[in-house]
């Protein structure tokens, strides 16, 4: 009896720690709810999301933040094009093809590159990419469309290289015997077999590498230009909603308007990594390949 | 167990003693109001603190309006503002049986700067307008080279932002296309990076590797921002409720010295002597 109390004290024990994070999360999404939505008092939902000018501190203000929404989306998909191919690419290299000597050194050169603090990355993005292509392309400004998400997209390579990694990893051998076995070649075995078999997983690390780009901030900040209007070229400078709200969190006069659109701002964002991590879930649930035969 | 919960009831209680002791001995002003003042006002009472360790200074910002309303509440000692009070809050200030005091402290003066390359060297207060409403996209529009423009703009929240907008923009909104950025050494490291470029700074800010144009023909220096020829200067404010006394009238007095002048000239503004 005394033994079981024991095991039973250590259990809740354990689910309270548990616990804390959970409410700790649900703490801050009460938070950013109750400071975000006094905004609506002013502005009407439709004309915050869909609003085309963001001057929050004229008079009358407008909280518009349509352009914001757009240059997020903009530098997720170009850093997306980038990143996808490169992340997977390179995780089909470490799992599939390279001799092991290789693969020692790359799978911890990719991991150390997420561990890079990304106003290093901002930083780079803005003493050596920008002037490189300003010149390059002859463009007015470096600070840019481009640059960001050439940025962004080194930030999420890591993300999306070491989970498909792990999704290729874990694909069973048996798979690839039998499509040896079957005749087909290495190539064919990785594209029609291992590939399939991973894909849940893939698309997991693509997700969670496009909401890590969403939600970065320093490196909008830095490195976008920080323009709030609808661009027009990849050459344009736009401002992400993270760098909007970095940059002018600081000055807005607490529980004004512009203080309360901030936190509105962070809710439409919070939404967005939420539905990105709800679609990762959704998908490595539906297309997981459960188990495998063998004799 | 219950030893030791004494133990620390008693050292809480002390403490809370100490704490009060301290209260009592020293004085403590309340400085509230303007962004753009705030970093005088905390530089300034910085050097105070350390020369009169006996006082208190606790400063917060909230905008020269909510600065001049605390002043009439007699909720703070000092009103910073980037303004002069308005009538309206002088007549709401009698009402409630204060007096508004006026010090000018230093002088906010805002310098356009370009490319070193650019050969435009004077723009008029109109042409400047225009550029940042993005009416004007092109340097040879106002005699320059055959580039677009790209204009570098404060966030909407700065200071140095407010006095663009009332000095040269008269109200008039800020192109969406402008690129913002979040300090002024930030606006310094873009534009000595681009020959394209526009931007604004505060006077201390200039430095060799960006180009300070004229405003329709008067340089600015310390003699023309003082003057009030040149068009980008403002006086700032700090309003106390009636003539200061006691340790308010010692701060004042400390920072309208020439040493708090100096600390005012360290934080890019310019220095009333």
């Amino acid at each position: 009896m005394k033994r079981k109390q024991k095991e039973k004290i250590i259990k809740n024990i354990f689910f309270f720690i548990a616990l804390v994070s959970i409410i700790i999360l649900g703490l801050i999404v009460v938070f950013l709810f109750s400071e975000g939505i006094p905004v609506f008092k002013v502005v009407s939902f439709k004309d915050f999301i869909f609003g085309i000018e963001w001057y929050p501190t004229y008079d009358p203000p407008s909280f518009g933040i349509w352009p914001l929404i757009v240059g997020s989306f903009i530098v997720t998909f170009f850093s997306s094009i980038i990143a996808i191919p490169l992340g997977v690419l390179s995780a089909v290299y470490i799992a599939e093809i390279a001799p092991s000597f290789i693969k020692e050194i790359f799978k911890p050169v990719i991991e150390l590159l997420a561990g890079l603090p990304s106003v290093v990355l901002g930083f780079f993005g803005m003493a050596v990419l920008a002037p490189w292509l300003q010149e390059t392309f002859d463009i007015p400004t470096g600070l840019n469309i481009v640059n960001a998400s050439l940025v962004l997209a080194l930030m999420a390579v890591p993300t999306i290289a070491s989970i498909s990694e792990d999704a290729l990893y874990s694909v069973p051998q048996e798979f690839k015997e039998a499509s040896y076995a079957l005749g087909a070649t290495r190539f064919e075995t990785i594209g029609k077999v291992i590939m399939p078999a991973a894909l849940s997983g893939i698309s997991t690390a693509v997700i969670l590498g496009m909401a890590r780009a969403i939600g970065e901030t320093m490196v909008v900040l830095m490195v976008a230009g920080g323009a709030a209007a609808i661009p027009e070229s990849i050459f344009d400078s736009v401002r992400p909603m993270p760098a909007s709200i970095a940059a002018e969190m600081g000055e807005a006069p607490f529980r004004s308007d512009h203080y309360h659109a901030l936190f509105a701002t962070g809710m439409i964002l919070f939404f967005l990594t939420l539905c990105f991590n709800l679609v990762a879930d959704y998908v490595s649930h539906k297309f997981k390949e459960v188990g495998s035969a063998t004799l | 167990m219950k030893r030791s919960m004494n133990i620390l009831l008693t050292c809480i209680i002390c403490l809370a003693l100490a704490g009060s002791v301290t209260a009592i001995a020293g004085e403590t002003i309340v400085i509230k109001g303007s962004t753009t003042v705030l970093p005088i006002a905390q530089a300034v009472s910085e050097a105070y603190m350390k020369i009169n360790p006996g006082v208190n200074i606790s400063i917060s910002g909230g905008g020269s309006g909510n600065g001049i309303k605390a002043l009439i509440d007699k909720s703070t000692d000092i009103a910073n503002s980037s303004r002069f009070i308005k009538d309206k809050e002088v007549q709401m200030a009698v009402e409630k049986g204060s007096y508004p005091v006026p010090h000018r402290v230093a002088i906010d003066a805002i310098v356009p700067i370009v490319h070193p390359s650019n050969n435009v060297g004077n723009l008029t207060v109109e042409q400047l307008s225009l550029i940042y409403q993005g009416k004007i996209t092109n340097w040879k529009e106002v005699g320059g080279p055959d580039l677009q423009i790209v204009v570098v703009s404060r966030d909407t929240s700065s200071g140095t932002y407010e006095v663009w907008e009332e000095k040269i923009l008269h109200k008039a909104k800020v192109t969406p296309k402008a690129q913002l950025q979040a300090s002024n050494g930030a606006v310094v490291q873009a534009v000595s990076n681009n020959k394209y470029a526009i931007g604004y700074i505060g006077f201390g800010y200039l430095n060799d590797s960006v180009k300070p144009l004229k405003i329709a023909g008067v340089v600015a220096s310390v003699e023309t921002a003082l003057s009030g020829e040149f068009a980008v200067a403002r006086p700032l404010f700090m309003f106390t409720n009636g003539w200061p006394t006691g340790a308010v009238s010692s701060f004042m007095a400390f920072l309208l010295s020439r040493e708090g002048q100096e600390i005012v000239k360290k934080e890019g503004f310019i220095p009333l002597f």
